[in-house]
């Protein structure tokens, strides 16, 4: 018992983690899926900038696309998209 | 650290105690006090945002808009290592609950001071013990004080106690509403440089932030081992006993005042009839003691100063030998009896008769009439007349 006491970190404040946690994955609570019209999005961040859950990724070549292994469709980034290029679709209209 | 041109001399002041708890939070250099400053606040908060305006404390101030923010600034401030300090009464406390417990779990040794005054509703500004007794299971430690200079002498004490790497737990320093609050008494207030040498500077342990090596803190932690987290708790809480003991002894080697730790005792050597109570009505109960002694009584009460960690060890000693307890409350558990009775009963398991006198709620003075009425009361318990087990002092439409 003594060596599972010990191996608490104290008060529960641990390094962050620098990788996905394959255990805790949340993107399967979503049922709306973002979805970006690459034509119209300007790659101005916005959307980077509001995401709460830091699920939009940005790179040069692919511009803004969505970590939907943790994005739970909450819409923000849809909602301050200031083209409106990003719109919100039914997770049942995708294949599984 | 920084020495700053107005550092306190030793000084006598007439002060109210919500002064005397300022200037000893001043002297605990907080680097960081966050505070909502309306209604129910205090003026400890306005004494020590005058302090920082006039750059007489090395300190930011934060201006919040509710308790809750207030607790939560104090603790995202003690994350990044600092002394903190806040200070809060009634709703104020109810209100900064959730965040109470926030800062306990994360181990972060914040101080902070109560002003005991009554919950709503019916409300009333003056005091009980209602607000902190309903944070008991909260996880901070809870300090009781009777007097200004006890006030000035335990927030000091406080600090000491909550960063003590054994303890690491926030402590509350609760003083009576109104009349301990707002009454003036004569406060000695040490040197800047004295308490320097009794209270080091904060060192945090793991539990700090750190830019270069990022940590999550406030996670969630599963079944399986939250139990090992509250265990940690409550063994942080057991060993803060002893600590506080140690510290007030320090304390009293250093400064030549001390308050018995955990609780005090006040003639209890061969009493036979002993009260317990927190706060001031130790104050007038000493009186009555002194008369009923007087006359021949073998009267003696005991104050208790720590309601957590509760003294059980202490109390189920002091209970040997003695005939008829009484437990003073300012406080009710509607539906069972006053929280400070049913720690004492289960302490001493009915080794002296007892009865729970429910006294000073919402502000009502509790005389020394009142108070030999209770000894009284227990006098007749222990000689075996029948006598209510939980009493409500002065209730208008019965016979007291």
């Amino acid at each position: 018992m003594s060596k599972v006491y010990k191996q608490v970190p104290f008060a529960a404040i641990v390094p962050s983690p620098t990788v996905a946690n394959e255990g805790m994955v949340t993107g399967n609570w979503r049922y709306l899926r973002p979805v970006v019209d690459k034509a119209e999005c300007t790659q101005c961040k916005t959307c980077w900038v509001f995401c709460p859950d830091a699920c939009v990724n940005m790179s040069a070549d692919e511009g803004v696309s969505f970590n939907l292994k943790y994005c739970k469709g909450c819409g923000v980034c849809s909602n301050v998209c200031p083209v409106g290029a990003i719109s919100r679709v039914p997770e049942l209209d995708f294949e599984e | 650290m920084t020495t700053l041109s107005k550092d306190l001399a030793a000084s006598r002041q007439f002060i109210s105690a919500n002064d005397a708890v300022s200037y000893g939070v001043r002297l605990c250099r907080p680097e960081v006090i966050a505070a909502y400053p309306i209604t129910p606040q205090t003026t400890v908060v306005e004494k020590l945002s005058e302090f920082v305006a006039n750059q007489e404390m090395d300190c930011q101030y934060v201006n919040v808009e509710s308790e809750h923010s207030a607790m939560a600034a104090c603790l995202g401030a003690a994350l990044m290592g600092c002394r903190t300090f806040t200070a809060s009464s009634s709703q104020g406390l109810l209100y900064m609950c959730e965040m109470l417990h926030y800062v306990s779990g994360s181990r972060l040794p914040i101080v902070m001071m109560n002003a005991n005054r009554t919950v709503a509703a019916p409300w009333n500004i003056y005091g009980d013990h209602r607000d902190s007794i309903a944070m008991r299971d909260a996880g901070w430690l809870q300090l009781y004080v009777e007097s200004a200079q006890e006030a000035l002498d335990t927030v000091i004490q406080a600090y000491k106690v909550a960063e003590n790497h054994q303890v690491m737990t926030p402590v509350m320093v609760c003083l009576d509403g109104f009349v301990l609050t707002h009454t003036y008494e004569v406060v000695k207030v040490p040197s800047q440089a004295e308490v320097d040498r009794f209270l080091p500077p904060y060192a945090p342990t793991e539990n700090r932030l750190d830019l270069a090596a990022p940590k999550s803190c406030c996670i969630s932690v599963s079944p399986e081992w939250q139990t090992e987290y509250r265990y940690k708790q409550h063994a942080a809480m057991q060993a803060a006993k002893k600590i506080i003991g140690d510290v007030d002894a320090a304390f009293g080697a250093q400064f030549g005042r001390r308050y018995g730790g955990l609780l005090e005792e006040y003639r209890c050597e061969d009493a036979e009839y002993v009260l317990l109570m927190m706060g001031t009505i130790a104050g007038t109960a000493r009186l009555v003691v002194d008369k009923l002694r007087e006359g021949g009584v073998k009267a003696g009460l005991v104050k208790i100063r720590s309601f957590r960690p509760f003294p059980r060890e202490e109390i189920v000693r002091l209970a040997q030998g003695v005939k008829g307890i009484g437990i003073v409350d300012r406080d009710i558990s509607f539906g069972y009896e006053g929280a400070l009775g049913t720690e004492v009963k289960g302490a001493v398991q009915g080794a002296a008769p007892a009865i729970n006198f429910i006294a000073g709620l919402s502000g009502r003075d509790v005389t020394k009439d009142n108070i030999e009425a209770m000894y009284r009361k227990v006098i007749d318990l222990a000689r075996g007349q029948a006598e209510e087990e939980i009493q409500f002092v002065g209730l208008r439409w019965e016979q007291w």
